[in-house]
């Protein structure tokens, strides 16, 4: 022992020192957990032998045979089980990504609601606040698709607004434009206005920090981002065709249609989620210190500026790291699609293809690993952006 | 020059800044926009409440047992049928559990209701008057005698020793057999341990003929109890409630609801439903996962690599991934796992996937906790020689889970709220008998009623037990005496 | 301590491991019950009565196996497994018999590790849509909403024939074919699908029911049938002499009624069948009296179908492809010799 401290200590027996004894304790906690580990794996490894199931990835290759209500990317039932997987995937991206969108504009608004002075209002805030979260998602979700979404009428009595949007019970079919050739210019013409509109702020922004002058940079590069695709339209020779529902046979065809399935799905997470999500803001903006308010007041700043330039870029920094996980459990809930049939990664992979090819150990690993990924993912931005809000601090 | 010697009275308010007029002012229409709120919020209310009142209240059935006292010549098809639910109630609070064996979750039921009522009602007591110890003795009081007049003699008697236990034994004299090891808590633990043990295994020998199942849970009955017994000397009678609950109620509810001997037909879990199920699935989760959670979140701060790594490497697996995949593995994956002839039963499978996923949470929110507590805690409790586990047992947790009582709060109800899910691997819960009864060709088409019924029944659970957290927090703050 | 913990543990575990190598049916005889996979939902294979009581033919061919081995109809235990589980049951042993209107195919033959004993039910795949859409068969159903079963062979079958017909269509797809068939009641799809005798017993449930047709086309072949873990020989034998003795029993007019009296028949295919003459019952490690004990506690096949699926049963199933061979079905058993 070199340690001159330790070294005065009365000789002690090896199991009390610290050092040995965590040691062991470690030694002993990882051989467990790896015996129960190996454990595992030697039983399945066993009974998959015995029940004589081929173990591996060789099913991603093999014809799916079945059919997927939506689908993103092309699919068709001569479609592999890893087609299968992508098109899971998607979906599943997209019912969350809307309702991200959904959940945190509508959250922002409830949750500021309910600090309004308006009495009424805010306790209607609080109302809405108590009720969404005290009830069970997956009870909400089934609401939402059965109780209100399907008992709607039929295609042939849907209710429709000036005969191209229609609602019914299978679901809500709007027009959607087809793309002919020539539209590539208004794409081209999108980007460049989204492009100018980003370098009008920039240069306003410098010209007010240099010059002190304003310049309304906003109205005039929103302006620019609107006009410019429509001159590019009408250079083009209107290259976009709407496509309108139409009644035919059983269903619409033409059109978009939001299914049902995926509508509830929104409905039911973005009105869940944006209750969490209101409780956030209003904390984060209750965590904002009054002296700040006060004193920007007093520096001459309006009601609407204080807001903008102090009260919100301080609140931020407490809203966004629940706010943040407020998304990453939506796309977690987003996996209850598969009661009521919505095409999720959870549905059509670890339903359907799991039951066609009896996979399970690959199968729920798979799935498993995809919501780990993509939750690692928000983390991320979340430390990345923690990081730098707390560089802006000083 | 005249001068004004005394005040003059101060004029009330204009009238448009008092009373009624004044606050309708202030708080609905201050200014312009507000006013458009305001009628705004107005008009929303007036769209939705009086149609939905309307079809719940005021014109809803609530009269027959049978479809026809919704339909026009008995009821109003315009509004809800709550008839419905009235015939399925037995079904959705007991499941498929027999109509003759149900009394044993009402006696279960009354047993929690009044330990823990008493529980409940003595923290909130003392938190509103410093005092009300008196009054909370009629919650054992009304739990046996409701036990003794619904249920019988020997249901009743149970009840009478479970609920009086506790104020016997933090006097009782058993407890001082062990006093004198006292001043060496590891021996006391020790001797507490054995002894129980010891007790256990004769009786498991003993017991041996009043069916398998039983005899294992009336052993550790009394294991768990004379374990309890022997510590309790000198605890406060809450604190003696308190382990009772944690370690002798289970073992209780086990044998009672499962059955299997001494005159109690076996309940197969196949069998249980219902709210029921619902609430032993929570019970469950939330009693496995705080102890859990705490042990993963002192794991995840843990100065030994091996056992940190295994601690983040779990809690972050886990809370990565959708309840529902968990719950899928435990149904699909699982038994896969296990050495052929091996099973365990599905609904522990569920049992061990919620408790598993929700401790990861747990362990989240504790970390918290113990993070908030400064340095100088952990130095000044190991500078007065304590050991880690009293450490952490007698300075840091306590102080760490005060904190953190919103965050448990909130992770116990999303538990709760979660135990839907089981629906999903058909374990039939109150979801899942809701799902089965919409299927019954006699009562087609009542889905509202059903949903409605279940959201109001999650509601008044979730949004008491958010309540109740709250007052805990505030009972509990520092900084009170 | 905690090292002598983990190796109680491990050692527990290995005990429990060691126990398990053996038989099926001395494992089924030690533990007193035979525990089946029922689908738990399906009126007339499978379904509890509001007392929990089990009714229906899957659900009576357990019974059968339940009286060989033990004489006694009611030592079975089911298990509702759903259609994501039900092979992991059988394949960990957490089930001895999977009788769950499952179809017999190659893939669940070859690859789940499953023996099918033989066919309980002839199937087949059809659709059922309002009446109010005027739908005369399938072939009218081009871009149809089809509410499905979640990955069944339903799914699969659905999927062929509109393929092979040039066809569109939608489809809507559960967890179980209950809420399928909710959701299809509740006007979600225009169409829904399942095997016919599935069909029938649905539309049974509807609100409207006679608002509801069955379209002539049956689309698939769908033998369902019990199945069993492959690698136990003797209890497949069992379980599928069981299904075979429920055949010839029929075959032979032998009843629950008569069955004492045909204890003293003559006719030596009676004679074998209920253990009057030779060994049989004693060949596959059970009682000489088996098949006695089969159709005195249970029936036989037909008197199984009658009672739960047959024309007097809220599902009007014609014996169709199930009659015995001699009476225009396809029902034949093997012979006991």
């Amino acid at each position: 022992m070199t340690d001159p401290a330790r070294a005065r200590l009365p000789q002690r027996s090896l199991l009390t020192d610290p050092v040995v004894r965590a040691v062991i304790i470690q030694i002993a906690v990882f051989a467990l957990v790896a015996g129960v580990l190996a454990f595992a794996a030697v039983n399945t490894a066993e009974n998959l032998k015995r029940a004589g199931i081929a173990s591996g990835f060789g099913f991603f290759n093999q014809v799916a045979g079945f059919d997927v209500s939506q689908s993103l990317v092309e699919y068709s039932r001569a479609s592999t089980y890893g087609r299968v997987f992508l098109v899971g995937l998607l979906n599943t991206l997209l019912v969350s990504s809307v309702s991200i969108v959904v959940a945190t504009v509508l959250g922002f608004a409830v949750g500021l609601l309910r600090l309004s002075g308006n009495w009424l209002v805010s306790r209607m805030a609080a109302v809405y606040v108590e009720i969404l979260r005290n009830v069970p998602l997956l009870l909400q979700i089934l609401f939402w698709y059965i109780a209100i979404l399907n008992p709607l009428p039929g295609p042939r009595q849907a209710m429709s607004l000036f005969d191209t949007i229609f609602l019914c019970n299978r679901g809500l079919i709007i027009p959607w434009p087809v793309f002919l050739p020539g539209s590539w210019l208004v794409l081209v013409a999108f980007l460049l206005a989204l492009a100018g509109g980003a370098g009008l702020v920039l240069w306003a922004r410098r010209r007010q920090r240099l010059t002190g002058k304003r310049f309304p940079a906003y109205v005039s590069s929103l302006g620019l981002i609107i006009l410019l695709p429509l001159v590019a339209l009408a250079a083009a020779g209107f290259p976009i065709r709407w496509d309108l529902p139409e009644l035919s046979g059983f269903n619409f065809a033409g059109g978009l249609t939001l299914q049902p399935e995926f509508t509830a799905l929104v409905l039911a997470l973005s009105l869940y989620t944006a209750a969490f999500i209101a409780e956030n803001v209003r904390a984060g903006i209750e965590a904002v210190d009054k002296g700040q308010i006060e004193a920007a007041h007093s520096l001459g700043l309006r009601p609407a500026p204080t807001m903008r330039l102090v009260v919100v870029p301080q609140a931020l920094r407490v809203i966004i790291p629940p706010l943040t996980s407020q998304h990453l459990t939506l796309v977690k809930n987003s996996s209850l699609a598969v009661v009521i049939g919505y095409p999720d990664l959870v549905s059509v992979f670890a339903g359907t293809t799991l039951n066609q090819t009896g996979q399970a150990v690959e199968i729920i690993a798979i799935t498993m690993l995809v919501y780990l990924t993509i939750s690692l993912a928000i983390s991320l931005f979340m430390n990345w952006y923690n990081a730098r809000v707390a560089i802006l601090e000083r | 020059m005249y001068v004004k010697r005394e005040r003059s009275p101060s004029l009330p308010p204009p009238r448009s800044e008092a009373g009624v007029v004044g606050w309708l002012r202030a708080n609905l229409f201050s200014s312009w926009p507000n006013a458009l709120m305001t009628l705004a919020g107005l008009a929303l209310l007036l769209y939705s409440l009086p149609p939905f009142l309307k079809w719940a209240v005021i014109d809803a059935n609530w009269l027959g047992d049978s479809r026809e006292g919704c339909l026009p010549p008995l009821g109003d098809a315009a509004g809800a049928c709550w008839v419905f639910i009235k015939v399925r109630l037995g079904l959705l609070m007991y499941g498929f559990y027999p109509e003759a064996e149900r009394w044993r979750i009402d006696l279960a039921g009354i047993l929690l209701a009044a330990a823990g009522g008493q529980l409940v009602a003595g923290s909130l007591l003392r938190a509103a008057t410093g005092r009300g110890r008196r009054l909370t003795g009629l919650f054992p009081l009304a739990g046996v005698l409701l036990s003794l007049a619904l249920f019988g003699i020997l249901p009743g008697l149970v009840a009478c020793a479970y609920l009086a236990a506790p104020d016997i034994l933090a006097r009782a004299r058993p407890g001082r057999l062990l006093l004198g090891l006292a001043h060496r808590p590891q021996l006391h633990l020790a001797a507490r341990l054995g002894l129980a043990a010891g007790a256990g295994a004769a009786l498991a020998l003993g017991f041996g003929a009043a069916g398998q199942g039983l005899a294992v849970a009336l052993s550790l009955l009394a294991a768990s109890l004379i374990f309890i017994a022997l510590g309790a000397y000198g605890q406060s009678a809450a604190s003696v409630r308190f382990s009772l609950l944690l370690g002798v109620y289970p073992v209780i509810c086990y044998a009672l609801l499962l059955g299997g001997g001494l005159d109690l037909p076996l309940v197969d879990t196949d069998n249980w439903g219902g709210l029921f199920l619902t609430l032993v699935i929570a019970g469950v989760g939330i009693a496995t996962s705080l102890p859990v959670g705490i042990l993963l979140a002192l794991g995840r701060r843990s100065r030994m690599p091996v056992i940190k790594a295994l601690s983040v490497s779990f809690i972050e697996f886990i809370r990565g991934v959708p309840l529902i995949s968990v719950l899928f593995m435990a149904s699909v994956m699982l038994p896969l796992t296990l050495p052929a002839g091996m099973h365990v039963n599905k609904l522990l499978r569920a049992l061990v996937g919620v408790s598993l996923f929700y401790s990861a949470y747990m362990a989240e929110v504790v970390r918290g906790g113990l993070q908030a507590i400064p340095r100088g805690q952990y130095e000044a409790a190991e500078a007065l020689g304590l050991r880690y586990w009293r450490v952490m047992r007698l300075v840091i947790l306590p102080q760490a889970l005060r904190l953190v009582i919103p965050g448990i709060t909130n992770t116990f109800l999303g538990l709760l709220k979660d135990t839907t899910l089981v629906a999903v691997i058909n374990l039939m819960d109150i979801l899942g008998i809701l799902k089965s009864a919409l299927a019954d060709t006699r009562w087609l088409g009542f889905t509202k009623e059903a949903y409605v019924f279940a959201g109001v029944v999650f509601w008044v659970i979730c949004f008491g037990l958010s309540r109740y957290s709250m007052l805990l927090e505030k009972r509990l703050k520092p900084g009170r005496n | 301590m905690r090292f002598k913990t983990a190796l109680f543990v491990a050692l527990a575990l290995c005990l429990a491991a060691a126990q398990a190598i053996g038989g099926t049916l001395d494992d089924v005889k030690k533990k007193g019950f035979v525990s089946a996979g029922v689908s738990g939902k399906v009126p007339g294979f499978s379904v509890p009565d509001d007392k929990g009581f089990w009714l229906g033919l899957d659900v009576d061919f357990c019974r059968a196996v339940a009286a060989a081995v033990f004489d006694d109809p009611n030592k079975v235990k089911f298990v509702p497994v759903t259609t994501k589980e039900r092979f992991t049951a059988l394949q960990t042993g957490e089930i001895d018999i999977l009788s769950r209107n499952t179809t017999w195919t190659l893939q669940r033959d070859a690859e789940q590790g499953l023996e099918f004993v033989g066919t309980l039910f002839y199937d087949g795949q059809g659709f059922m849509v309002n009446k109010k859409l005027g739908v005369k068969s399938a072939k009218d159903l081009n871009g149809a909403s089809i509410c499905i079963q979640i990955g069944t062979t339903t799914e699969m079958n659905v999927s062929d024939y509109f393929a092979a017909n040039g066809m569109k269509y939608k489809p809507v797809v559960f967890e179980s074919a209950d809420e399928a068939a909710v959701i299809y009641d509740s006007g979600r799809c225009d169409v829904y699908t399942t095997d016919a005798s599935g069909l029938a017993a649905r539309r049974t449930t509807l609100s409207k029911p006679e608002d509801n047709v069955i379209l002539p086309e049956i689309i698939s072949k769908e033998p369902l049938g019990p199945a069993v873990r492959q690698s136990d020989g003797q209890w497949v034998d069992i379980v599928r002499w069981t299904l075979f003795v429920l055949l010839n029993a029929e075959e032979l007019g032998v009843t629950s009624k008569n069955v004492d009296q045909m204890l003293k028949s003559e006719n030596p295919d009676v004679k074998r069948l209920l253990g009057t003459e030779g060994t049989y019952g004693e060949m596959l490690g059970l009682t000489k009296d088996w098949a006695y004990r089969i159709i005195k506690h249970v029936g036989n096949y037909g008197e199984l179908f009658e009672k739960n699926v047959g024309p007097n049963t809220a599902l009007k199933l014609e014996r169709g492809l199930n009659a015995q061979w001699n009476k225009g079905g396809i029902m034949y058993a093997p012979p006991v010799r």
